[in-house]
């Protein structure tokens, strides 16, 4: 594998990453690292209380603080036409700072502005809220009852926030009837918090031309400025958005929160620049969630194991406002995924979503809007309906899978699947984990009552939205841009409407010029985050940037060439249709020996242009044709120790497909962390709330991240089938690891399990969880 | 998390520092690593007015060994005792695995041994190490030094035998002879967290191997570290094989009264006590080449 970039030839190039100097360096410029002159620091007061009515707020002893400069409350943000914002896809809105009531613990009651975070801290701890405690709901299934309205300001006096559905409802009930075979299950895939390291903040000034200058940790600066003009009435060309350099995402950074409101309000109002950056618990306890879908999976199978229906009835906790990030016409996001890699039938998927006395959120963690759910959920009930039929689960898989000939692929669930191997993938799990070996130890630990475990996911995503005849959010369609400029010398820039947060966008961006203008990457610098300067697009998430953006930098790119032919058949005496691109250079067709790099053309496009036009840019909007499907096949093998429940990951190979790969190092970088946030989710994090409403999992004492120590150790190998809708092939791979691990880690420790009579059990699964289950089997035999 | 208002005073002596803490009393907190100190003033639930900053004391930092006792100064880290250079003698076998395992590898080249043994956290690893060695904290105060059993220390959570305008210099750990051995068995979520349980183990025989003495005692296990004395009991005296250990661990079972919380529940925490007593023993007996 090639790790040296070179002109031409870039993609496949294990380049190392453009931006970690500057990292490694400390040199990373977050919004923290702002500090503008005359600055002033918010801090928030927050509920204690997950649903009480408001009775009084005093700030009298809050403004005595030295350095407090002002306290602006629900009331007063209300009077300025601000005390609510709209919430993503449009179907909500979010109180900014509490009006009449809290709806959830740590919910945004009242902001302090003073001249130092200490003095804005201490100005917090002095503001006096009464409060008069409301029964709370933490459990959806209670908010079904609608015994307590949670949210009396809509029009509509329910909890019930919205139902969806997708397929033949009634065939696939038909189907499940007449199945010889079924299953049933309740899978709930956890709360869960992305907690990215750097939390959220923003510096907000107004400057000497009444601009808004707004810095902000943000993953879709552009929806910002528009979401921003739109809630504030502040035009459009007076807003700009600056996102800096981002210590991590994974969704979190999608969504417009209170604190950036208030900041901008106190900007305005006090005439200084506010800086807000959040707190660890302000992160885990209001910022976006992810998950918290309990999910009624029913499976229909003929004897022989093939598939004959799938339903999926999904009861979604969404908290106390409806803040999941989804694009409008998918408020379960892209959850039709949920047959996964299999041909099943008939399908149906329905999603019931409520308000519970929770953080708001919703957020798609590493995925692409509830494509984990989905691909946990079938791929747990694979393994299920494996154990009903007494099948090895990699046959049942195997039987079922949606062939290499089938793509694209429509299912029954509304995509069109752009390109995939499924049994290829598996065959190289199988033969590379040593499976045939692993039965045969698994078979003699078990005589000797060893637990050991193997457990398979062969997930399918769906990512890149997307297609503006389907996606759009707060109307504007999903599309994403990029805007190249060559110089005179043959370096250039180019901008897209994405913006890294970790990903890599400065080396991999570069790598895609380079290649499609023959260009050395390392002089093709990558400017992201800028709404002054970077083209419209709609941010890095849902794994978009490259199946999206991506495809905007090669299709700019071509542009770029387009314009460069011109001025190459002008450097070798020839009309234009004689000139073609043959090995990265500009050649008259069929005479190698008569051509002109790009390097060359370049400086000619601003010295010797001829009648062309001077210069050499392009930029191109890109709307996808359709979303990409990148797949796998991961296998974990873990060992159960029985006496404590401690669950050992001793293997886990990923084999990934996500299309054509540009920086394998970059793919291999995603592949492990995404792996590490999966096996985080399988054995370890939960926001969980006791049933007074109370989040038990504020700060990283209780909310664990792995560390090196924890984490296994990581095998990855690969299968490429090429995106054929896609400029260069790719799909994106940052997600899969997240979305496809997780059903691996459980279904090897089920695995282990399953002498013991246990098929399930819900994340995170802890060693109380385990020892409990062991436990409960040791009893039920010494019964018998 | 900004912490309230605080002073901060760096003493420079042993005789400072006391005169400070006598003069601000109760307001007055010792800062040596600051490990657990610090995050509970930064999320305001240790409010002091007053931080005696003791790392600039010289004659604190300091690993003795004298008169068969290991004495370990105030401003001694953790990570230096796990770098001692007799640290791989068997016979502190005990105490080279606490070191490693005390929290992660960041905290412990900061926390301090007897801080964390005056912070006494009921989920603290130097605590049950100190109880299962027989330590002892010395205590200085105006009137001068005195010397504290770690069963009289240890007083309740968070809570110990330092009075107000006083402040542990030392800890003394017996010298184990050389048919010492002994061993820490800790559960815990993840490095860094708090045990779930944890259970330290240290066992002497005598020539014809049975136990000479024996200490035992679990952490995370009640208000503070817990001795089981009844356990101890049951060693002593005895030749240390499979029955008399699974009496022990038992024993440890019954005698724990842990706390529910997310890393368990009060019947799996019990049960761990039992079964990380049982390792350490065997882990401590193999040690010695002895067998179960």
């Amino acid at each position: 594998m090639s790790t040296e970039p070179k002109p031409g030839g870039s993609l496949g190039v294990a380049m190392k990453r453009k931006e970690d100097p500057r990292f490694i360096q400390g040199k990373g410029r977050y919004v923290d690292d702002i500090s503008l002159p005359g600055m002033l620091h918010l801090a928030i007061v927050r509920s204690p209380y997950p649903h009480a009515g408001i009775t009084s707020i005093d700030i009298s002893e809050a403004m005595r603080v030295p350095g407090v400069r002002a306290v602006i409350t629900g009331k007063d943000l209300e009077a300025a036409g601000l005390g609510w914002l709209p919430t993503f896809h449009g179907f909500d809105k979010q109180m900014v700072l509490a009006i009449g009531k809290v709806l959830f613990q740590y919910q945004e009651v009242a902001a302090v502005f003073a001249e130092s975070r200490g003095a804005a801290a201490d100005g917090a701890e002095a503001v006096h809220v009464e409060y008069a405690p409301l029964p709370v709901v933490t459990d959806p299934f209670a908010a079904r009852t609608d015994q307590v309205i949670l949210r009396p300001d809509r029009e509509k006096k329910t909890n019930h926030i919205y139902h969806w559905e997708v397929g033949d409802k009634d065939a696939t009930a038909r189907a499940l009837r007449t199945s010889p075979r079924r299953i049933s299950q309740r899978i709930w895939f956890q709360r869960c918090h992305p907690a990215p390291l750097e939390p959220c903040g923003c510096v907000a000034q107004f400057d000497a031309m009444g601009r808004l200058q707004f810095y902000v940790t943000s993953q879709a600066p552009h929806v910002y400025r528009t979401a921003l003009a739109i809630v504030t009435g502040i035009a459009e060309d007076k807003i700009h958005v600056i996102s800096p350099d981002i210590g991590g995402g994974f969704g979190n950074k999608v969504p417009v929160y209170p604190g950036y409101v208030c900041a901008i309000v106190g900007a305005l109002k006090l005439g200084r620049p506010v800086k807000w950056i959040e707190s660890r618990t302000e992160n885990l306890t209001s910022t976006g969630f992810a998950r918290d879908y309990h999910m009624d999976v029913e499976i229909g199978a003929t004897d022989d194991g093939r598939m004959t229906a799938l339903h999926v009835a999904t009861t979604a906790d969404h908290g106390a406002f409806d803040a999941a990030a989804d694009p409008t016409k998918y408020p379960a996001g892209m959850f039709g995924i949920v047959t996964g890699s299999y041909d099943v039938p008939a399908a149906h998927a329905e999603v019931d979503a409520y308000f519970t006395n929770k953080a708001p959120g919703g957020i798609a963690y590493r995925c692409s809007f509830r494509v984990t759910e989905a691909s946990y959920a079938i791929e747990r009930a694979m393994d299920i309906l494996a154990d009903e039929l007494r099948m090895d689960p990699v046959e049942v898989r195997r039987k079922n899978f949606v062939r290499k000939d089938q793509f694209p692929y429509q299912s029954r669930l509304g995509f069109t699947y752009d390109s995939g191997d499924y049994q290829k993938a598996l065959d190289v799990a199988l033969e590379k984990i040593g499976y045939k070996e692993l039965l045969k130890e698994q078979t003699a630990k078990r005589l000797r009552g060893e637990l050991m475990g193997i457990g398979f996911s062969t997930f399918t995503e769906v990512v890149g939205a997307g297609p503006s005849k389907h996606f759009d959010i707060l109307g504007i369609k999903m599309f994403d841009s990029a805007e190249i400029r060559i110089h005179p010398t043959g370096a250039g820039i180019v901008r897209t409407g994405t913006k890294s947060q970790g990903q890599g966008h400065e080396t991999t961006w570069a790598q895609i010029v380079a290649e499609e203008l023959g260009l050395d990457p390392q002089n093709i610098m990558v400017e992201e985050g800028d709404t002054d300067t970077a083209p419209y697009g709609l941010g890095t998430y849902a794994s978009r940037s490259t199946p999206v953006a991506g495809g905007a930098i090669a299709m700019a790119a071509r542009r770029v060439r387009e314009k460069a032919k011109k001025v190459a058949a002008h450097l070798l005496e020839v009309g234009e249709a004689d000139v073609e691109w043959q090995d990265y250079k500009f050649q008259v067709k069929g005479v190698p020996a008569k051509s002109v790099t790009m390097k060359e053309v370049a400086f000619a496009a601003y010295t010797n242009m001829s009648q062309n036009e001077p210069g050499l840019e392009a930029s191109y909007y890109y709307d996808p044709p359709n979303m990409t499907f990148p797949s796998g096949c991961y296998v974990a093998v873990v060992d159960v120790d029985r006496e404590t429940g401690e669950v050992k990951v001793r293997r886990f190979l990923a084999v990934d497909d996500c299309g054509i790969i540009i920086n394998p190092l970059i793919v291999e970088g995603q592949i492990h962390g995404g792996l590490t946030e999966g096996f985080a989710i399988a054995f370890m994090q939960e926001i969980q709330y006791d049933s007074d409403g109370n989040n038990l999992n504020t700060n990283f004492t209780d909310y664990l991240l792995p560390t090196s120590l924890e984490t296994p150790h990581w095998e990855t190998a690969k299968v490429t089938t090429p995106s054929p809708h896609h400029p260069i092939g790719a799909k994106g791979v940052g997600e899969s690891p997240n979305v496809g691990s997780p059903a691996a880690f459980v279904n090897a420790v089920i695995d282990a399990l399953s002498p013991l009579g246990v098929r399930h059990l819900d994340m995170p699964i802890t060693r109380d969880k385990v020892w409990r289950a062991i436990r409960a089997a040791e009893a039920k035999t010494a019964l018998a | 998390m900004i912490p309230a208002a605080f002073e901060y005073v760096r003493a420079h002596s042993i005789d400072e520092a006391i005169a400070h803490l006598q003069q601000h009393g109760g307001d007055a907190r010792v800062l040596a690593g600051g490990q657990s100190l610090i995050p509970a003033m930064r999320f305001r639930l240790a409010r002091p007015a007053v931080l005696v900053d003791i790392n600039s004391v010289r004659d604190l930092s300091y690993l003795r060994a004298s008169d068969g006792v290991l004495e370990i100064g105030a401003t001694s880290r953790d990570s230096d005792v796990e770098r001692a250079g007799w640290i791989g003698d068997r016979r502190w076998s005990l105490i080279h695995d606490v070191s490693r395992v005390v929290a992660d590898p960041v905290v412990r080249q900061m926390g301090t041994v007897v801080g964390s043994l005056c912070h006494n956290d009921p989920s603290g690893d130097w605590t049950t190490a100190a109880l299962a060695s027989r330590a002892e904290v010395v205590v200085r105060g105006k009137a001068g030094a005195r010397t504290v059993p770690i069963d009289e220390f240890l007083v309740d959570s968070f809570t110990t035998a330092v009075g107000e305008g006083e402040m542990a210099v030392a800890a003394r750990f017996p010298k184990p002879d050389d048919r010492t051995a002994g061993s820490y068995q800790k559960i815990e979520r993840k490095v860094g967290d708090f045990a779930t349980a944890a259970a330290a183990v240290q066992i002497s025989l005598n020539a014809d191997g049975t136990v000479r003495a024996a200490g035992i005692a679990l952490s995370a296990a009640g208000p503070c570290a817990l001795r089981v004395d009844e356990a101890e009991r049951l060693l002593v005296g005895r030749e240390p094989r499979d029955e008399t250990i699974r009496a022990a661990a038992d024993a440890a079972s019954r005698r724990s009264a842990p706390q529910a919380d997310l890393r368990g529940g009060v019947d799996y925490k019990k049960h761990l006590a039992g079964v990380l007593v049982a390792r350490g023993l065997r882990q401590a007996l193999a040690r010695l080449g002895a067998r179960a």
